[in-house]
């Protein structure tokens, strides 16, 4: 099928970007109406390709293939597939409701907006691009938007966030080049990553580099890179700031989407390029996941600021996606072929990289709306606002019990799959984590306690009810996490041919001995 | 009924509630009257609908009767998971329960929270707590049955908060919540352990499973006490019954619904549900748990002034009971007990709920609202001023203390003989017998106890004793239901005898096989009880009048001096009343010290490791940058930069002298130039 649908999703912003070059300074509305249309459109047509997808096929669909640089092999491919589709629709959805929680920018708007695009092709690049080298391209086109979004529209400690984000995900994507440099010359001088994926798992076979697996070297680099974007633990650490920091549209893009792109680049890259290594360092993963889960918890537990509450609750939910992901080698024959746990494990991880996506979205909504009114969001200094605003608590106590994993609620089941996959092979693990159903529910509530129950703060007795716009942006978000957690077939059904090729990639290699 | 007639009425049953939370949340305070009449309308027909399949399972009369149905909730290939629902004789009983105590609670809603600042809220969250807890009574699988039951406790939670400007109340919601949370990890690994040898999560193929020896042994047991541990946080099972107390700031009705009937019976259930999967270890661990929670709960409940505190350790006890007789093997005493707890219990919670209406009036009345309503001390001779409150609380005490004529006795007498049995077939199990006995008098005492606070002897405070009510119809009704309900012949028709609990219950709801091999049929067990059940009875006959006796001298008559023996007593006596200080305790050696860990972790996270390890990073580059500069500026730049470009500019003074114009010269150069690019080629 021939059709140009992924580039123009991944170039729409573009044209709003130069629609706004055009419009004189002043006119914010005419930028603001822009950017909502350019980012509406690009969410149609992610639609779109839902609609046209073939759940039958595992693989890539929607392919575009140009020249690009001859001379090296870099090739301007496009494709998406069961794991990219959720990201790409997540991506759309957000952008375009992230447009109008921007509404309020009043400072350098057409500045603001340019750049809110930009981030968007960059992300949108990520999830659609086959060749490493654009994917690499994209990946770096995403942090300079993200670098001046944050240090010039952000909060008080604006520039020390930026500039942390900036230097600690530099280091990431520095580790990243090396590795997909090392792919490239290793594997037959191709940035293509469909080729790198049949090539390079047998290419790298028994290489060895200064005493070290060669598969195993590149595998660190890749997951280093990867891992700073999730965040894994140690490298969680610019996370809390960024997101304090940022604007709220800022977090909400940040938490959406920019922490799965790390998982999708270890799920794309090195499950699908490296799957020999997956083996030797899926215990490691369930182990970092964790760490997450509680190290998380305990922190959020401890905040005194809600945004770095629900910051610190990303890091504890991106525990259970990697000890899921860890799940994958439970379908390999050292482990008795339990193809059923490395589904629901795998399928777990990518169905909560999408839940905790609208759900986090959520939340840092509702934290900006909080701080709009009251210019603090110090969880000790409210009290009692559930009197005064019984339709914005309402709302938070649903997000806040998305996020606890109640049953009913998308969350829930992906949690739950989680650890459903990862338990026949990592019990212990698995047993130590489920603590988190406990700590997760424990920050939640007591957060929810001390800033709507009790009696009214007096200070608070005129705070505005959330009003329709913000509503507009938290709604879509809360059917969807309501929709997917009554019935998650439809979801299950979109990701299952694509996980399952991942899980038969990792599978199958199991039965190679001396893969280091 | 024929086809799937069940299920069908079944998900009418489950929906209607939640069609009227949904209607109550969005449009209910715009509704005449706040939309109470979507809510009561809606669990009246849900009401209507669970009497037709009860009575359709009278008149079918197969106590064997089950029908199921189900539909792909996810599908991934292999990893597939199938929600359904069962309909048998426990499940049509159960929903007729569940039903008829929430019909009453809604009406007796009408009255008791007239004019609450969040009637229509009240409503829509009694409407989502009857849905979920329908959903875990119709539960076939355990993944459906976990689902419904968090959403039963978040209702609890949304209930027990009603009045969250108490700080009081918001305290005991989230404990409620959290309490919960931790059985159902518990729970939860129990799921994962099922799963992880079976692959499935349907109850009957579960059954089938471990019948063919797919799972057992000490993976089974600890499965088994994995989701009993779901069903100690629940129902309230020692040590986790902290949050049921508390749970009595909500308000009573909720209290008498949730906290006394149906909810925390969902515990008692869900072991009934799964009794067939429980290895004989695990069936001990249960046994133990409920036989010392019974007693253990019933004398914190003899200390207690606090009416609705009274009967919610009354609740916790009565729980133990349950769980106890599922433990030792007559499990279906137990559910039978939750059918007749569940009348006279929720009675009782009305009861103390019309008491604390009126008291409150009362009160409100004399403007006095430092007097606490809900202390007995401020009650006595209630009896003549409420004398249907009085005559269906008496009922119900009679009931629940085991005395002839009533429902109570009979389940109990067979909890009791129940264990009375385990422990002649198991000597070394005589404790079990003991705890329930024990627990028996003791329920009878503190319950008449209660009684003669309340409604006998002089009135405490006369001030108000003029203005004492009995309740309005909306309130009395309920009382006069349940109390009704509370009558032997309920249970034991179509047969009038008080003395044995034959009758369609007994005929229609039978023990199941346990499918774990090696444990003792549900025919041996039943045999067991026959034969025991004469002793039984007359030892609980016995207790229950010595109980009696003993809070009818030291209450009503007055003959033994209650204060004097609490001060003869006073150690064990603080304990009770201190509940055995379980709450500073756990506050004590376990919040705070996590707390503080988390606080501690935290610090780490922020203050040391970010600001020193990872920042450190920052300034060790920065201080690098500083040298590097100083390198690349002062000696690359001024010196070797600026150096080359002086010597150029030197070199250049030299070379020109090289630039002769002559051709033969250039020639030279070029050639030389040619034989080193030669020579390095080579190399």
């Amino acid at each position: 099928m021939e059709t140009n649908i992924l580039s123009w999703i991944i170039w729409i912003p573009l044209l709003g970007m130069a629609a706004i070059a055009f419009v004189p300074r002043g006119k914010t509305k005419a930028i603001k109406i822009i950017t909502a249309v350019a980012t509406g459109v690009q969410f149609l047509a992610t639609l779109g390709l839902l609609s046209q997808f073939d759940l039958s096929t595992g693989g890539f669909q929607f392919m575009e293939r140009a020249t690009w640089i001859p001379s090296f092999n870099i090739t301007y491919i496009l494709g998406v597939d069961g794991l990219s589709l959720p990201m790409v629709i997540l991506t759309g959805l957000l952008f375009f409701l992230s447009t109008f929680v921007s509404w309020n920018i009043n400072r350098a708007v057409k500045g603001y907006f340019s750049l809110f695009l930009l981030l968007d092709i960059g992300i949108m690049g990520v999830f659609l691009s086959l060749d490493f080298f654009l994917f690499y391209v994209f990946w770096e086109v995403m942090l300079l938007p993200m670098f001046f979004l944050i240090g010039m529209w952000g909060g008080p400690q604006r520039e020390y966030a930026a500039i942390k984000f900036f230097l600690y995900t530099l280091v990431g994507s520095v580790l990243m080049l090396i590795a997909i440099l090392a792919l490239y010359f290793t594997c037959g001088r191709t940035f293509d990553m469909l080729l790198l994926m049949e090539t390079a798992p047998t290419a790298l076979n028994g290489v060895m580099w200064w005493g070290m697996s060669a598969i195993k070297v590149i595998w660190v680099l890749l997951f280093i890179g990867f891992a700073i974007k999730v965040p894994v633990f140690p490298f969680h650490t610019w996370l809390p700031l960024a997101h304090v920091e940022a604007p709220t549209a800022i977090s909400v893009i940040l938490a959406g989407i920019l922490l799965k792109l790390g998982i999708y680049g270890m799920l794309r890259i090195n499950y699908s390029m490296l799957p020999g290594a997956v083996w030797w360092f899926a215990g490691a993963l369930a182990v970092l996941g964790l760490i997450n889960v509680i190290w998380g918890a305990m922190c959020a537990l401890a905040q005194k600021d809600l945004k770095k509450l629900v910051a610190y609750s990303s890091v504890n939910h991106m525990g259970y996606i990697l000890i899921g992901m860890s799940a994958v080698i439970a379908a390999g024959a050292a482990n008795g072929n339990n193809v059923l746990a490395a589904q629901a494990g795998l399928g777990g991880a990518v169905f909560l990289m999408f839940n905790h996506g609208t759900i986090s979205a959520m939340l840092f909504i509702l934290v900006g709306v909080i701080y709009e009114r009251a210019h603090h969001r110090d969880i000790e200094g409210f009290g009692g606002l559930a009197t005064r605003m019984p339709i914005y608590s309402g709302i938070v106590a649903l997000a806040f019990f998305a996020g606890l994993g109640l049953p009913g609620f998308s969350g829930f089941i992906s949690e739950a799959m989680c650890f459903i996959g990862a338990f026949p092979v990592f019990k212990g693990i698995v047993i130590a984590s489920t603590i988190g159903i406990l700590l997760n529910a424990t920050y939640f509530l007591w957060a929810f306690q001390r800033i709507f129950l009790g009696t009214l703060n007096e200070k608070y007795k005129d705070l505005p009810e959330i009003n329709r716009m913000e509503l507009f942006t938290v709604i879509p978000l809360a059917v969807i996490t309501l929709f997917l957690g009554i019935y998650p077939k439809p979801f299950l059904d979109l990701i299952s041919s694509t996980m399952n090729v991942i899980i038969d990639t990792v599978a199958n290699v199991s039965s190679f001995a001396g893969v280091f | 009924m024929t086809g799937n007639m069940f299920i069908n009425y079944s998900l009418l049953i489950l929906f209607l509630p939640v069609a009227a939370f949904t209607i109550q949340i969005f449009i209910g305070k715009r509704l005449p009257r706040q939309g109470d009449w979507v809510s009561i309308g809606a669990v009246i027909i849900t009401l209507v609908l669970a009497i037709a399949m009860f009575a359709s399972m009278l008149f079918g009369h197969d106590p064997n009767f089950s029908q199921e149905a189900s539909f792909t909730w996810l599908d991934m290939g292999v990893f597939k998971i199938e929600l359904g629902f069962l309909v048998d004789n426990i499940t049509i009983t159960m929903l007729l329960v569940v039903a008829l105590i929430s019909t009453m609670t809604h009406i007796f809603s009408l009255k008791y929270m007239e004019g609450d600042i969040r009637y229509s809220r009240y409503y829509a969250y009694l409407g989502l707590f009857t849905f979920s807890m329908n959903g875990i009574v119709l539960a076939n699988n355990l993944i459906s049955m976990y689902m419904f039951w968090e959403l039963v406790g978040v209702s609890s939670y949304l209930l027990i908060g009603h009045w969250y400007e108490k700080d009081s109340a918001s305290d005991a919601a989230k404990k409620a919540f959290l309490t919960n949370r931790v059985g159902d990890i518990g729970f939860f690994i129990g799921i994962l352990l099922i799963f992880s040898s079976l692959g499935t999560f349907v109850f009957s193929e579960i059954y089938d499973g471990i019948a063919a020896g797919q799972l057992g042994g000490t993976v089974l047991t600890f499965a088994g006490i994995g989701l009993f541990l779901g069903a100690m946080g629940k129902s309230s099972q020692f040590p986790l019954h902290i949050w049921l107390p508390d749970a009595m700031e909500g308000p009573t009705p909720v209290s008498a619904l949730m906290h006394a009937a149906t909810m925390v019976a969902a515990g008692v259930y869900l072991v009934v549900r799964l009794f067939p999967l429980f290895t004989p270890d695990a069936l001990l661990v249960i046994a133990y748990v409920g036989g010392f929670t019974a007693l253990f709960a019933a004398t914190i409940a003899v200390t207690q002034n606090d009416i609705k505190k009274v009967l919610a350790y009354s609740t916790v006890s009565q729980l133990g009971y349950m769980i106890l007789s599922v433990g030792t093997g007559a499990y279906i005493a137990g559910f039978f007990h939750l059918v007749t707890h569940a009348m006279f219990k929720a009675c009782l919670f009305y009861g103390s709920g019309s008491v604390i209406h009126s008291m409150h009036h009362a009160l409100d009345k004399k403007h006095d609202h430092k007097t606490d309503p809900q202390d007995m001390r401020n009650m006595g001779g209630f009896k003549k001023k409420m004398p249907i409150t009085y005559w269906a609380m008496l009922i119900c005490t009679l009931a629940i203390s085991g005395v002839p004529l009533f429902s109570g006795f009979l389940s109990k007498d067979a909890i009791l003989a129940g264990t009375l049995s385990f422990a002649s077939q198991n000597p070394g199990h005589f404790l079990l017998p003991v705890f329930g006995f024990g627990a028996a008098a003791i329920t009878a005492f503190y319950m008449f106890r209660l009684m003669i606070m309340t409604f006998h002897g002089k009135p405490q405070m006369p001030e108000i004793y003029d203005d004492i009510h009995e309740s309005p119809k909306e309130m009395t009704f309920p009382l006069v239901v349940l109390s009704s309900l509370s009558i032997f012949i309920f249970y034991t028709l179509p047969y009038f005898n008080p003395f044995s609990d034959e009758g369609w219950f007994s005929e229609m709801i039978v023990a199941s096989d346990s499918v774990v091999p090696g444990n003792e049929t549900a025919h041996y067990i039943a045999e067991g009880i026959h034969h025991v059940h004469y002793y039984a009875m007359a030892l609980s006959l016995i207790v229950a009048a010595l109980g009696i006796f003993l809070s009818w001298t030291m209450y009503f008559k007055k003959k033994i001096s209650a204060d004097g023996w609490a001060k003869k007593l006073k150690p064990i006596y603080n304990l009770s009343f201190n509940k055995y200080f379980f709450d500073e305790n756990y506050n004590q050696y376990l919040y705070q010290p996590f707390l503080k860990l988390s606080n501690l972790v935290a610090y780490i996270d922020w203050d040391l490791y970010d600001k020193y390890f990872i920042n450190g990073f920052g300034r060790v580059t920065k201080l690098f940058s500083f040298f590097t500069g100083r390198l690349d500026y002062d000696g690359l730049d001024q010196t070797i930069i600026d150096g080359i470009g002086r010597s150029t500019r030197r070199a250049g003074g030299v070379l020109k002298y090289l630039q002769t114009g002559r051709l033969q010269s250039y020639l030279l150069f070029a050639l030389l130039g040619v034989i080193l690019l030669v020579l390095f080629q080579s190399f």
